[in-house]
């Protein structure tokens, strides 16, 4: 892999990590429920596409798969969450 | 690995791949920096959309030159993500309605009244 591309995954790593940090600050000050779950629901889909990225740098197709269980279970947790936040209770 | 990418190659994958970084730092920004949770709702939409299409593509782009043969399975990500990233967003936007609504914040009426949702 060349310094180009390795460089570029380097520094696209770095912006998803710096996007994770501010989707904390806003996961931890969130003032009401619904914003804690708009970024728990962020943090789910940028850690989704990380693992697209280290699956492009280490050339590996267990990564894709990996990012498909993320996808999967983060829609599940946030319908789970924001049904709750609509209903009180998540199975009615 | 054993197969080297050519110049042509990288330079696309890369530029996505910055792309997509950058498109997904500015929902993160949105995120934090908007005042209304309802303006707070639309920047992650940046990182469902363009951001996830970049990397896909990067990735079908880098895997193809690898493997020297079209591999299209990463789209499987930009479209799970086109389901299920709205149907959330309606569900949040709902609770979120809702709640504003309980704790008597200025929020728009509803459209439906009580009588005619009993009846589901």
């Amino acid at each position: 892999m060349s310094p180009l591309l390795s460089n570029a995954i380097l520094l696209t790593l770095f912006l998803y990590c710096m996007a994770m940090a501010l989707t904390l600050v806003r996961l931890f000050k969130g003032p009401s429920a619904q914003d804690r779950v708009l970024a728990l629901d962020y943090l789910y889909i940028v850690a989704m596409l990380m693992m697209l990225t280290l699956g492009i740098r280490y050339a590996s197709d267990t990564y894709f798969e990996a990012a498909l269980l993320i996808a999967l279970f983060g829609f599940v947790g946030s319908f789970a969450l924001a049904k709750f936040l609509l209903r009180g209770e998540v199975i009615e | 690995m054993n197969a080297e990418l050519s110049l042509w190659v990288e330079i696309p994958v890369a530029v996505l791949l910055v792309l997509s970084g950058v498109f997904t730092l500015l929902g993160a920004i949105g995120l934090l920096r908007m005042k209304d949770y309802f303006q707070r709702m639309h920047p992650p939409a940046l990182a469902s959309t363009i951001g996830a299409w970049c990397v896909a593509l990067a990735s079908i782009i880098c895997f193809s030159a690898l493997k020297s043969g079209p591999v299209v399975h990463a789209w499987l990500i930009p479209v799970l993500l086109a389901i299920t990233v709205p149907v959330t967003t309606l569900l949040l936007a709902r609770a979120a309605l809702f709640r504003k609504r309980m704790a008597g914040d200025d929020v728009p009426a509803e459209v439906s009244s009580r009588q005619t949702e009993s009846g589901s």
